[in-house]
C-alpha cells in the first residue's frame, strides 16, 4: 500500500530520488491527471505544479528549465517562456496570465510523495 | 485654415511634409502633394541598393497610407501641369484643379544628357527613378559590356549597378582630368582609380564623347580622339537639370542655367510660392544633395508655421562608399595652395589616401579628402565646421597622436555643444545628449527620439559614442552582462571558463555567479561550455542545462510532440536513404515536410519515440542535423559542375566537406552556410552567416548573411581562394565569432555592432591583426576532433534513453493529450487554444 493520510492531505507515490534529475524535472501521472515534479537539489528543495502550461495549454511545464528570479525559484515554460513561481505558482512574467496548482512534496528515504488536497486512498496506487 | 499644395514628391517633398505635420497645430493645416512618379517618396540616395537586394518597396521613405494617416492628400503619377499665379490654383494632368494659400515646388532634378548625336539608340539610359532602374535591369540580360558616361558621385554609383547586374566589363568615362572632379583631387582620383580597377570598373578620364555608335541600338562610344569602345549598354550620368519647366511657364524668375530663383527664405519671385531641394537656385547655386534639401524643407515649414528661420547656404561635404571603397570631401578641400597647408597621407598598397587643409598658421582646419579609409569623417567635418583649435602636432588628427603621448584631436566630447552630429536631420551634439539624460539611453532610443542617424547613418558611431559618454558624465557604466546570476559578458565568461577549464554549469555558476541560474544564463553558459569542450552536451549535470531543445535533442513543436532532423550535408541524399527516412515517418506516423535547408523534418514524434526513431536512422548511417541547436544547421548547395553546365567548382563536394567539419559545432547562435557553384548563386550563399561562391580562380567568401524577420546580405570577406584557405578563414572567422558574440546574436547584427564593421573583422580573420589567428584555428581543430554524433550516445546509453519519456511513473505510456488533426493526406498538430 503505498497511500498515506496526513490530515485532508493524502500523499501518492510518485518515483524515487533517482528518477528526478538533479535540477530538473519530469511528469508525474495521477488517475488522468499530470503533475510536473521538481527537484530543485542546488537549494535541496522539491515542488510540484500542474503540468499544464496555463497560456496555451500545453502539457509541458516538467520540461522547463528552473531557476530564480530575485531568488524566488521558478520554472520557464519550454514553448513560450513563460515563467511562474515554484513557490505559490503565481506567473512572474504576466500578470494577467492564471496562476499554478501547486503541490506539497515530501521525500522519505528516496521515496518522493506529492499531496493532493482531498484525495482519496481508491485512487492512486502508482508503486 | 491654411491650404499648402507641394508640387514633386521625392526626398524633399518628404521630408516637408514630416517636419511641417510636427511643427502645425493640428487641424490649422491642409496638405496636397502632387507626384510624378507613380510611388511615394523613395531614398533615392540608396538607389543601387536596388540591385543589391532591396525592392521598391524597402526604399520607401513611408508609404501611401502614411500619407492618409497624416491627412495629406496625396496624387501619384499625376504631374501638376499649369500654376495660375493670379486665381493661386494648379491644374494636374489627369485634370484635378486645387487652389492654395502657399506652393512649395519641390521639383527636383532630371538626369543631364548632353546632346551627343545617338542618345536616342536603345541600351542608352539614364539614372535617375526606380523605373529608369527596371528598364536597365530588363534589358541587362542582353549586354556584356557596359558604358556609363560621367565620373562623378551617380556616375560611379550607376556603375557599382551595371557591376551588380553581373557585367564584369563595366567602363567609366569621364570627360574631365579625375574621377569626382568637385570633390577630390588628382592624387586622390588617381588612387580611387586604382582601386575601382581592382574591382572589375575600367576608368578613362579625359575622354570626351563625340557620338553613340550603332543604328537602331547602342553597339559602342566613339571618342573626341578618335578611339572608340563598344558596349551594349550605356547608362548617362553626366549631372543634373533642374526642373523649372513650371516655374518658366508661369513666369516665375529662373537662372541661366536652370533652377527657379530663391531667396533666403526660399521664396521664389512670387512670395507666395516656394521652392526647396534640387530645382531651387540659391545665390547662384544648386544643391544636388539630401542634406541641404532637407535643410531647405526645414526653413519652410518652419517658416509657414511661424517660426523665422533662413536659408544661408549649406555645407557641401559628402562622405559615401563607393562600390566598397570609401569617399568623403569636407570643408573646402580645394583652398589654393598659397592660403594654406596641406598633409597628405597616402598608402598605395593598402589604397588609402588622406590630405587636409589646415591655416597657414596650423590652427584650424578647412577642408580635406579621405579615400580608403573615411572613418574619421565625422570628427575632422565636425572640426573643422567649428573651427576646434587643432593640436601642436596637426597631423595626429589624421595619424592619430604616437609615441605614447595623450591622444589628440579632441574626440566627441571636445565637440562644442552646437556642433551638427547629424548633418542629414541637423541634429546637434545637445540636443542629443539631452535625449540621453532624458532617459532614452541606447542608440535605437536616441535615434527614435531625435531622428539622428536615420537618413544616411553616417553619424550613428557618434552618436553611440556620446550617449556612452552621457552615461559616462553621470557616473553610469552599462556593463554588457548575461542576467541577475552573473555580472560578466559572454565573451568575458568564455575567456573565465576556458582558462579556469569549467566544464559544468555548477562549477561556473559556483567560481563566478550567484543565485541558481535562469533560463538565460543556463543555455548561454551550456553554449560556451559546448563550444569550448564539445562534450556529450546532456552528461556532468549540463542536461537540465541545456534550452529545451537541447535536453530532447528534438525541436518541441504545437501540442509537446518533438520533430527529427537527420544531417543530409550538402542536401546529398541516395534513393536508399530516402527510403528509410519513408520507412521511419511511416512507422511512427510522422509528417514529413522538405526544410528550407535542404534536409527532411519528421514531424510529431512522441518523446517517448524518439530513441526509436534514431535507432533506425543511425543504423542507416543517417546522424543528427542539429535542428534542434544553436549550432551549425547546414550547408546548402547547388549541384555544381558535376552536372551544371554553368558550374565552374563542384559545390556539392565541398558543401558536405564543410558540413561535416563543422557539424555540431554550438555557438551564440544558429549558423547557416550553403556554397554555389557559380555566380548565378542558386544556393543562395550571400543569406548565410557564410557563405561560399564560385570564381574562375576559386571561392568568394562571404560573411555575416541572414535571413529572419531582418534580412541582410553576407558581406565579401575575401576572394578568389584555394579551398584550404578558404577553410582555414571559415576557422578563424566562426571561433571568432563564438568567443565575442553575446548570447543569441546571429553573426549579421554581431557584424553591425563590431566596432570597425568589416574592415576590422577582415583584419582579423585574413590579415591576423590581433595574431590569434593560428590559436583560433587550432581551437577549432580541437571541436573538429572531439564530435560525436550525440544521438548516438544517447542511443547507446540506457541511463540517458531512461530520460526519453513523457510519465516517469509510467515510462510506457505516451502524452494521453496529445492530438493530431488530418490535413491533406497527412497529419497536423490540433491548434491551440
Amino acid at each position: 500500500m503505498s497511500l498515506s493520510n496526513t490530515a485532508t492531505i493524502t500523499w501518492f507515490f510518485a518515483c524515487k530520488v533517482e528518477d528526478v534529475p538533479a535540477n530538473g524535472g519530469v511528469c508525474v501521472k495521477y488517475r488522468d491527471d499530470q503533475i510536473a515534479l521538481f527537484h530543485f537539489s542546488r537549494r535541496g528543495e522539491w515542488y510540484a505544479t500542474q503540468n499544464l502550461c496555463p497560456h496555451r495549454r500545453q502539457m509541458a511545464l516538467s520540461r522547463g528549465m528552473i531557476g530564480t528570479q530575485g531568488g524566488e525559484p521558478k520554472v520557464a515554460c519550454p514553448f513560450h517562456k513563460k515563467s511562474f513561481s515554484l513557490d505559490d505558482g503565481r506567473c512572474l512574467s504576466d500578470d494577467t496570465e492564471c496562476s499554478l496548482t501547486t503541490y506539497p512534496v515530501k521525500v522519505e528515504e528516496d521515496r518522493v510523495y506529492i499531496g493532493i488536497t482531498g484525495g482519496s486512498e481508491h485512487a492512486a496506487v502508482m508503486a | 485654415m491654411t491650404k499648402i499644395v507641394i508640387i514633386g514628391n521625392g526626398m524633399t517633398s518628404y521630408k516637408f511634409c514630416e517636419k511641417i505635420i510636427a511643427k502645425a497645430v493640428p487641424g490649422t493645416l491642409q496638405l496636397v502633394v502632387f507626384g510624378e512618379e507613380p510611388r511615394p517618396a523613395y531614398d533615392r540616395v540608396h538607389l543601387s541598393a536596388f540591385f543589391s537586394g532591396k525592392t521598391a518597396r524597402d526604399l520607401e521613405l513611408a508609404p501611401a497610407s502614411w500619407y492618409a494617416e497624416q491627412g495629406i492628400t496625396l496624387h501619384l503619377g499625376d504631374p501638376v501641369q499649369h500654376i495660375d499665379r493670379a486665381q493661386k490654383t494648379v491644374h494636374s494632368h489627369k485634370g484635378i484643379t486645387e487652389t492654395y494659400d502657399y506652393l512649395v515646388m519641390a521639383t527636383g532634378a532630371s538626369a543631364f544628357v548632353p546632346p551627343i548625336p545617338g542618345v536616342d539608340k536603345k541600351g542608352v539610359f539614364i539614372y535617375r527613378t526606380i523605373e529608369d532602374l527596371e528598364m536597365i535591369r530588363d534589358y541587362s540580360p542582353h549586354a556584356a559590356t557596359g558604358a556609363v558616361i560621367g565620373g562623378g558621385l551617380l556616375g560611379l554609383e550607376a556603375a557599382k549597378a551595371l557591376l551588380d547586374l553581373g557585367l564584369r566589363d563595366t567602363h567609366v568615362i569621364e570627360f574631365a582630368p579625375r574621377l569626382m572632379p568637385r570633390q577630390i583631387d588628382d592624387s586622390g582620383s588617381a588612387l580611387l582609380k586604382a582601386r575601382l580597377e581592382k574591382l572589375g570598373l575600367q576608368v578613362h578620364t579625359g575622354m570626351q564623347t563625340t557620338a553613340i555608335l550603332g543604328n537602331d541600338t547602342i553597339t559602342g562610344l566613339q571618342f573626341a580622339d578618335n578611339s572608340s569602345l563598344p558596349a551594349d549598354i550605356l547608362i548617362i550620368s553626366a549631372g543634373i537639370a533642374p526642373r523649372d519647366e513650371l516655374a518658366r511657364l508661369c513666369g516665375l524668375e529662373t537662372g541661366h542655367r536652370g533652377g527657379i530663383v530663391v531667396n533666403e527664405q526660399l521664396q521664389t519671385s512670387d512670395p507666395y510660392i516656394y521652392a526647396i531641394g534640387e530645382c531651387a537656385l540659391y545665390n547662384g547655386m544648386i544643391y544636388g544633395l539630401v542634406a541641404p534639401g532637407y535643410e531647405m524643407a526645414e526653413v519652410v515649414a518652419s517658416r509657414l508655421t511661424g517660426e523665422q528661420k533662413a536659408f544661408t547656404g549649406f555645407d557641401m561635404s559628402t562622405r559615401l562608399k563607393l562600390i566598397g571603397v570609401d569617399v568623403a570631401s569636407f570643408g573646402d578641400p580645394f583652398t589654393p595652395a598659397d592660403q594654406c597647408r596641406s598633409i597628405v597621407f597616402e598608402d598605395t598598397l593598402k589604397g588609402v589616401y588622406k590630405r587636409i587643409n589646415i591655416t597657414p598658421d596650423g590652427q584650424h582646419l578647412l577642408g580635406g579628402i579621405l579615400i580608403g579609409d573615411a572613418n574619421d569623417y565625422n570628427m575632422l567635418l565636425q572640426t573643422a565646421k567649428n573651427k576646434v583649435v587643432l593640436p601642436p602636432n596637426p597631423e595626429d588628427v589624421l595619424l592619430g597622436a604616437r609615441g605614447g603621448q595623450a591622444e589628440g584631436g579632441a574626440g566627441v566630447l571636445g565637440l562644442p555643444d552646437e556642433a551638427i552630429i547629424c548633418s542629414c536631420e541637423n541634429i546637434s551634439k545637445t540636443a542629443i545628449c539631452n535625449a540621453v539624460k532624458d532617459g532614452h539611453e541606447t542608440l535605437d532610443a536616441v535615434k527614435k527620439c531625435t531622428k539622428a542617424a536615420t537618413c544616411c547613418g553616417g553619424c550613428a558611431p557618434m552618436v553611440k559614442d556620446l550617449v556612452t559618454a552621457t552615461l559616462r558624465s553621470q557616473g553610469r557604466y552599462i556593463r554588457n552582462v548575461l542576467c541577475e546570476h552573473f555580472d560578466y559578458s559572454r565573451q568575458e565568461l568564455f575567456d573565465l571558463i576556458r582558462i579556469k577549464k569549467l566544464y559544468s554549469f555548477d562549477e561556473v555558476l559556483e567560481h563566478y555567479g550567484h543565485g541558481e541560474g535562469c533560463e538565460v544564463c543556463k543555455p548561454a553558459v551550456a553554449s560556451i561550455l559546448a563550444s569550448l569542450w564539445n562534450e556529450m552536451i546532456l552528461a556532468k549535470g549540463n542536461d537540465t542545462a541545456q534550452d529545451s531543445n537541447d535536453r530532447f535533442l528534438a525541436n518541441i513543436q504545437k501540442g509537446g510532440t518533438y520533430s527529427v532532423v537527420p544531417r543530409v550535408p550538402g542536401g546529398e541524399i541516395t534513393p536508399r536513404q530516402l527510403m528509410v527516412i519513408a520507412q521511419v515517418a511511416e512507422k511512427y506516423n510522422l509528417y514529413t515536410k522538405i526544410t528550407g535547408g535542404q534536409r527532411i523534418d519528421m514531424f510529431g514524434a512522441h518523446v517517448n519515440d524518439l530513441p526509436l526513431i534514431w535507432e533506425e536512422l543511425i543504423a542507416a548511417g543517417f546522424e543528427s542535423g542539429h535542428a534542434y541547436g544553436k549550432a551549425l544547421r547546414t550547408v546548402k548547395s547547388c549541384v555544381g559542375s558535376t552536372w551544371c553546365r554553368f558550374g565552374l567548382h563542384d559545390s556539392v563536394s565541398y558543401a558536405i566537406r564543410i558540413e561535416q567539419r563543422y557539424r555540431g559545432l554550438r555557438a551564440p547562435h544558429k549558423i547557416k552556410s550553403a556554397v554555389s557553384g557559380c555566380i548565378r548563386e542558386c544556393a543562395e550563399a550571400q543569406s548565410k552567416d557564410f557563405g561560399i561562391i564560385a570564381t574562375e580562380k576559386g571561392w568568394n567568401l562571404y560573411v555575416c548573411g541572414n535571413g529572419g524577420s531582418k534580412p541582410q546580405h553576407a558581406v565579401l570577406l575575401a576572394g578568389d581562394l584555394d579551398s584550404e584557405t578558404c577553410i582555414r578563414y571559415i576557422d578563424r572567422f566562426l571561433m571568432f565569432y563564438i568567443k565575442t558574440a553575446d548570447p543569441l546574436t546571429r553573426t549579421a547584427t554581431w557584424l553591425n555592432k563590431l566596432d570597425g564593421g568589416i574592415e576590422y573583422l577582415r583584419n582579423v580573420v585574413v590579415n591576423d591583426s590581433l595574431g590569434i589567428a593560428a590559436q583560433l584555428e587550432s581551437e577549432m581543430q580541437v571541436l573538429v576532433d572531439n564530435y560525436k554524433c550525440e544521438w548516438k550516445e544517447v542511443v547507446d546509453n540506457p541511463a540517458l534513453r531512461k530520460r526519453f519519456t513523457h510519465f516517469v511513473n509510467a515510462p510506457e505510456e505516451k502524452d494521453p493529450t496529445v492530438s493530431f488533426e488530418h490535413l491533406r493526406e497527412q497529419k497536423k498538430a490540433a491548434e491551440w487554444k
